[in-house]
């Protein structure tokens, strides 16, 4: 994706000016509400009408204010999810489906669409009425009905946002796929920090109508560890559980990961907060957390009383959150070898 | 011996025909003018939005004159349509501008509230997905201003039914052309011995009316079941 965009627009209360250029593939925008995200994706996919500035898509260029270029919505070429996905109440899910592939050019049609109602999973919904649909399967076709339209960009606006935490984590998968096996560029607004390492390589921090910076999702997530309430969590994909006892026995690389929750045979997503990593000098004789890891710090970073401690560990890397007295305490700098203890009900399995 | 004469019976069929001309051709103008009223940035919208709704609260009897005055020989348009071998005084023609007139803003006020329940996203997302205005305008916002075209349209068309004021000084009350059924009430009214005639086309009236707020009913329902 190669998108550029400069744009101004004054509201009564409340000025936009931003200045995009994105190269990734995957992009996130992220902000507090009211921070101008939406009004951004309404300006580029033309429903709503900046009062300066340029939008280029891909060498195309969609607006330009000097040169008296304002493409409507429909020439644009950019698919939007919705927050809450607006499917036409009046038709069933076929339709709902197919109205933008109806009105796509033969020759821009690249994508099979069999093939998307089957990553989707919706084959089994196709005559049903909208009405009757689960949120997260509104959501499913909402997506599919975009993709269906062949865009060059899809804008998501918070499509995550209404949905409870169980679904919400029901859904990333599939979007995942989607995006991996059908090669759409993708910008995705939302102000959920895990959505946005979930979803995006890079991130647009948007704050009062202005882009703050841009940054991997990683590194945002890593800023926020000083500042954010909920602190840092580790995403790790753990393998094959085999039950031990009453609890699960996963495979990290070579690491044997003990965790309440059972997963799938495949990879399975598990959160695990930094501040529930404590790290012992030496390994503890005997504990009641279930896991003891031996590692070996990789860095330190963070400000103000939360420092976070980056670790290699023989599966992977880690991040544990300690104070900065711990640091003194045990000593830690760049290669100290120390052994991360994790509780086995700290692993929460996302998906 | 029949309870309706045979002029009865055809100011019963003239008022039907009336009725239904009057309704399906302001159909698509209700259409058009809920539209601009409640999608389209208009300088002016008060104005047109207190033209559209004159009718409503004017006395008929006015709009009648106004109508005769525009369609009269010294009018503006009046004859105009003459050339065109069109006549709208004292004509069935005549009739059906009238009502049309008259239940206009009640077409229009149905559409209207109907038009504006509908939440923009879809319009957004219609857009979006490739479709241009027009494209949206009948595949969104008709289907699912349908069952407020419907009702308006039952509205006007039992509004028509009852139209007096306008009808008779435009149209006249000439029976077998224009005399429709409360022309044709009025007439009994006005005739010696004529009350048990009046009554028995005010059955007529109360019935065809009650059929078609039962049709509307019937139909609303199953709009919605539809869309839900």
């Amino acid at each position: 994706m190669e998108l550029k965009a400069t744009l101004s627009k004054k509201f009564k209360d409340f000025t936009l000016e931003a200045d995009i250029a994105v190269r990734a593939d995957r992009c996130g925008v992220f902000g507090p509400s009211g921070s101008g995200k939406s009004t951004l994706m309404n300006l580029l996919a033309g429903l709503q009408r900046p009062d300066h500035g340029r939008i280029e898509l891909a060498g195309r260029v969609l607006f330009d204010a000097a040169a008296r270029i304002d493409l409507p919505p429909e020439e644009r070429r950019i698919g939007v999810v919705f927050q809450h996905s607006h499917l036409f109440p009046h038709l069933n899910v076929r339709k709902n489906l197919f109205y933008g592939w109806q009105r796509t050019r033969a020759s821009e049609r690249w994508l099979d669409p069999e093939s998307l109602i089957q990553v989707l999973d919706l084959g089994h919904l196709l005559t049903r009425g909208v009405a009757s649909l689960s949120g997260g399967e509104r959501q499913r076709v909402a997506l599919a009905r975009t993709v269906l339209s062949c865009p060059r960009l899809i804008l998501m606006d918070e499509p995550l946002t209404g949905l409870d935490e169980a679904l919400k984590y029901q859904i990333i998968p599939y979007l995942k796929k989607v995006f991996s096996e059908f090669d759409i560029p993708l910008l995705f607004i939302s102000h959920s920090m895990q959505e946005m390492r979930l979803l995006t390589e890079e991130v647009l921090v948007f704050e009062r109508g202005r882009v703050r910076e841009s940054l991997p999702a990683e590194a945002l997530a890593r800023q926020q560890l000083g500042t954010g309430s909920r602190g840092y969590a580790n995403l790790i994909t753990l393998r094959d559980p085999r039950p031990q006892g009453d609890l699960w026995s996963y495979r990290w690389g070579g690491l044997e990961f003990i965790a309440t929750d059972s997963g799938n045979s495949g990879d399975n997503l598990f959160e695990l907060g930094a501040k529930d990593i404590t790290l012992f000098k030496r390994h503890p004789e005997a504990t009641s957390a279930r896991n003891l890891i031996a590692c070996r710090v990789e860095s330190l970073f963070g400000e103000g009383n939360r420092v976070g401690v980056e670790l290699s560990c023989p599966g992977g890397r880690l991040v544990s959150q300690i104070v900065p007295d711990s640091v003194r305490q045990l000593e830690l700098r760049e290669g100290t070898g120390v052994t991360a203890v994790i509780k086995a009900s700290a692993l929460r399995r996302l998906y | 011996m029949s309870l309706l004469s045979p002029q009865d019976l055809q100011a019963i069929w003239l008022s039907a025909k009336v009725a239904c001309a009057a309704t399906l051709f302001s159909a698509p103008f209700g259409f058009a003018a809920a539209y601009l009223l409640v999608f389209v940035r208009l300088p002016g919208k008060a104005v047109l939005e207190g033209l559209i709704n004159l009718p409503l609260v004017l006395p008929p009897v006015v709009v009648g004159y106004l109508l005769l005055l525009l369609f009269g020989q010294q009018g503006g348009v009046g004859p105009l349509l003459d050339n065109l071998g069109i006549r709208v005084v004292f004509t069935l023609t005549g009739a059906v501008i009238a009502s049309a007139v008259v239940g206009f803003p009640l077409l229009v006020r149905a559409l209207r509230i109907g038009m504006e329940g509908i939440d923009h996203h879809y319009l957004q997302a219609s857009r979006t997905l490739g479709a241009r205005w027009w494209d949206t305008l009948f595949t969104i916002i008709l289907p699912l201003s349908s069952p407020a075209l419907f009702a308006g349209m039952t509205l006007m068309f039992a509004r028509s039914l009852g139209e007096f004021g306008a009808t008779i000084i435009l149209a006249g009350n000439i029976p077998g052309v224009t005399q429709t059924i409360p022309l044709a009430i009025y007439d009994y009214t006005n005739t010696p011995g004529g009350d048990r005639m009046a009554l028995s086309l005010c059955l007529v009236s109360i019935v065809l009316s009650f059929v078609v707020l039962l049709a509307s009913e019937a139909a609303n329902r199953s709009f919605k079941r539809r869309v839900a």
